[in-house]
């Protein structure tokens, strides 16, 4: 099932299905690995909800709600 | 002896100019943020410069001096970054300077730990030059982590000279400076594997190669500037268009902060 | 010039057919396809090439990740350890400092015995000793100590990566303002000095975001100004409460003041988003490294040959001079009133009306190539009216008492200090990185703008309550 990938919750493995954004953000995502088929995991929030932190390719990377509303992502177990 | 080193660490926060003095043979040092680039940079030159553990501290070009077999070579620390292909500012310094100041060599700094993700950065260096070396840093952390890297299996993929270094304890900087010496002085000659792409590209920059060499002759890159082309670079079209794309980048090509003029 | 043009013309018309006529499609995709071609051939070669036993050392860092940004420690933290800094920094610098004053309050009496000795004119040893070598002495007695402890303790929290994570927490406060994140990391630089703050900007990918930051930057008191807020937190403001626990409150005064920087960044960065800057926040995308082992012996090392000496050397290469055009302004009379009397009497009325006085302002005028030396200079127009007063701390609140200061006059002051205008380097570089005379402008009358109507604001309504 696609969701996107502000709607998973802490501790959540999903992969990426597609990044809906244009330009220099979407380059960004592309060179941060942020590519359909990467597997992806939700670390932890900030203090405040916003940004959260994913776990991606080895690295903890922090993005705010706009960018990650706009990525889709499927579930895994 | 005390001053004069303070001397040349307050020059060494202006920014330099995009092509320095051929006088010695120029050495680019390259790499993802948090990679320990800086701290290898203190360890080739011995300047102490400070290093920093959050993305984006080297905000300026660091120069610095070391040698090899009695040969005095050009240190240049560039600023770190994930990609060549987007536009921050930090960025372009780092890619114009790998295309057009055209270093004798440039080495790539990865951090073991996430070399997946630093290779990005190192497959699109060996797209636009052939003489480059892969320093994987930081392995006594991998190490600890449980990361055991095959360093003759990465060399044979990517077809450039690839040295295992903990810059920290100075582990490998030997070495890494011995293939400096090698493929500065054209003794190594790296093949590296290079991105194939899509047949209809590659059909357009064949034809559009020779003319932009024929239009603009004396310029490194070509193909980068033809790609952009075809990707839609606005700067780069426009210099194509008027004709001034070697003096623009003569002039370090997008040194100009444009946007906050007027 | 034009016949080469001519030449090559045919060759650019071909160069720009070829283009137009590549399927726009492909064109469009060309940096997705290789980035993805660069990721599949990336995971093969590590697939190959690497082996990973475990992911079981990340478990710990995780834990400590999720306490410092956790919903209930994540703030409290991050302002514990700033008041531990300022704590440790306040407390450890405090004998050294008197025991510098001691040592360079004996030498200048050699000195005056000296030019004695040699029958110096009495303006030589004015001009030398109590202005170029006083200012000096003050510099580094004040300055040195705080420095060589603040700076460490910063380098060591930059190198264990905390600063990411701090940006991480207060990210969501900057998307408020319209600014970007990691405008947080360019402050924690500007904490050391602002100059390297505005510099450090670059970071920031949006040229409508980085100039937010750039403006803002000298809201974060730069290690220039933190021996005055310092001074001024532990003389004036602790001062009043036990010994025991003065230290605290001197600690927690500076946090104070701190945090009203921040808020204050906050605010007129959400102004400038909102006026002169308008635009969205752009995208957000920050790397949390890994927590590293900072390298203690290379940071103090570091930190002192990087931050601690070459900050001091500007220091004292813009105390000395200053330091003499003050003691010439004190001894050059014009019908029978030095000059600094006149410029005193002049900046009063407008110093008064915001809490401060004449020879503040004049202080302020005559250190703007430097922070730094505001204290020596008031300190040297007040002793040049009364009479001299040794280079000692405790010995300094007399001085001010007499000159009719009070907490208010301490309060008005350090958010003088805090909020002002930056030192001339930092103009420069302003000027450097946005290559505008316009915006170089605006870094400078905002933030004066800002200082006049807050230290009035505080001033008058200082005198309600008291």
């Amino acid at each position: 099932m696609t969701k996107k990938l502000s709607e998973l919750k802490k501790g959540e493995k999903a992969v990426i299905v597609n990044v809906n954004l244009n330009g220099l953000t979407r380059r960004r995502l592309y060179d941060l690995g942020f590519i359909p088929g990467t597997i992806i995991q939700v670390a932890f929030e900030s203090p405040l909800g916003d940004p959260v932190a994913y776990f991606i390719k080895d690295t903890l990377i922090a993005l705010r709600r706009n960018e990650s509303e706009n990525i889709d992502v499927e579930l895994i177990n | 002896m005390f001053w004069k080193k303070l001397k040349s660490k307050t020059e060494n926060f202006v920014q330099v100019e995009i092509i320095p003095s051929r006088k010695n043979k120029i050495v680019a040092l390259a790499g993802n943020p948090n990679t320990g680039k800086s701290t290898i940079f203190n360890r080739l030159t011995g300047l102490k410069q400070h290093t920093g553990n959050w993305p984006g501290k080297t905000v300026t070009r660091a120069e610095g001096e070391f040698e090899i077999n009695d040969e005095v070579y050009t240190l240049i620390d560039l600023p770190g970054t994930y990609s060549l292909l987007s536009t921050s500012e930090d960025e372009e310094i780092a890619r114009d300077f790998v295309l057009f100041g055209n270093p004798d060599t440039t080495v790539i700094v990865c951090d073991a730990s996430v070399l997946e993700r630093n290779l990005n950065l190192a497959f699109q260096i060996m797209q636009i030059t052939n003489r480059c070396i892969l320093c994987i840093n930081l392995i006594d952390e991998a190490k600890r982590k449980g990361i055991e890297i095959d360093k003759d299996v990465i060399e044979k993929e990517l077809g450039i000279p690839v040295v295992l270094t903990n810059a920290r304890s100075g582990e490998g900087i030997e070495s890494l400076k011995e293939k400096i010496f090698l493929v500065s002085n054209r003794i190594l000659k790296p093949n590296p594997r290079k991105i194939e792409h899509k047949k209809e590209i590659k059909d357009k920059l064949n034809q559009l190669i020779p003319l932009i060499d024929k239009a603009f002759p004396g310029l490194y890159s070509t193909e980068w500037i033809a790609l952009r082309l075809l990707q839609g670079d606005e700067k780069i079209r426009k210099a194509i268009e008027n004709g001034n794309l070697l003096e623009l980048i003569n002039k370090g090509l997008f040194n100009g902060n444009e946007e906050f003029r007027n | 010039m034009e016949m080469k043009n001519l030449e090559i013309r045919e060759e650019i018309n071909q160069i720009l057919e070829i283009v137009e006529s590549c399927d726009q499609e492909i064109r469009n995709k060309l940096d997705d396809i290789l980035v993805e071609e660069i990721y599949i051939n990336a995971s093969k070669i590590v697939q190959r090439a690497v082996r990973k036993k475990s992911n079981g050392i990340y478990q710990l860092e995780l834990k400590l990740d999720q306490l410092l940004t956790s919903k209930y420690f994540g703030f409290p933290l991050m302002l514990l350890l700033l008041a531990g800094i300022f704590f440790i920094t306040i407390k450890g610098a405090n004998y050294p400092s008197k025991l510098l004053a001691f040592g360079f309050f004996w030498l200048e009496e050699q000195l005056k015995l000296l030019f004695n000795y040699l029958s110096a004119p009495w303006w030589v040893t004015g001009f030398l000793v109590d202005g170029v070598y006083r200012s000096l002495a003050w510099v580094v007695s004040v300055m040195f100590p705080p420095m060589a402890i603040f700076f460490p303790i910063f380098t060591m929290l930059e190198d264990a990566g905390y600063l990411p994570r701090v940006a991480f927490n207060l990210d969501k406060l900057f998307k408020w303002a319209g600014a970007h994140g990691k405008q947080a990391l360019t402050m924690g630089m500007g904490f050391g000095c602002n100059a390297a703050g505005v510099v450090s900007t670059r970071i920031i990918d949006s040229p409508r975001e980085r100039l937010i930051a750039i403006l803002t930057n000298n809201f974060v008191p730069c290690n220039g100004r933190w021996p005055l807020i310092i001074m001024l937190a532990t003389v004036f403001v602790a001062a009043s409460f036990p010994a025991s626990i003065s230290s605290f409150v001197a600690a927690g005064t500076v946090v104070g003041v701190t945090l009203f920087g921040i808020a204050i960044t906050l605010l007129v960065s959400k102004l400038l988003s909102k006026t002169l800057l308008k635009g969205e926040p752009s995208a957000f995308k920050l790397e949390l490294p890994p927590y590293r082992k900072p390298q203690i012996l290379k940071i103090l090392y570091t930190s002192f040959i990087d931050r601690t000496l070459p900050v001091l050397k500007r220091a004292i290469l813009m105390a000395a001079p200053a330091g003499g055009l003050i003691w010439l302004m004190g001894n050059i009379f014009v019908s029978g009133k030095s000059l600094m009397n006149y410029g005193v009497e002049f900046l009063n009325p407008i110093g008064k009306a915001i809490g401060l006085d004449g020879a503040i302002l004049l202080a302020y005028i005559i250190a703007i190539p430097a922070n730094e030396i505001i204290i020596p200079t008031i300190i040297m127009i007040y002793s040049n009216q009364s009479k001299m007063v040794e280079l000692e701390i405790s010995q300094l609140k007399e001085l001010f008492i007499q000159n009719e200061w009070t907490v208010l006059t301490a309060i008005s002051l350090m958010l003088f200090s805090l909020l002002h205008y930056p030192c001339s380097t930092t103009t420069l570089t302003i000027y450097k990185e946005t290559k505008s005379v316009k915006w170089t402008i605006v870094s400078n009358l905002l933030p004066l703008a800002i200082a006049f109507i807050i230290c009035f604001l505080v001033f008058r309504i200082g005198l309600l309550i008291s």
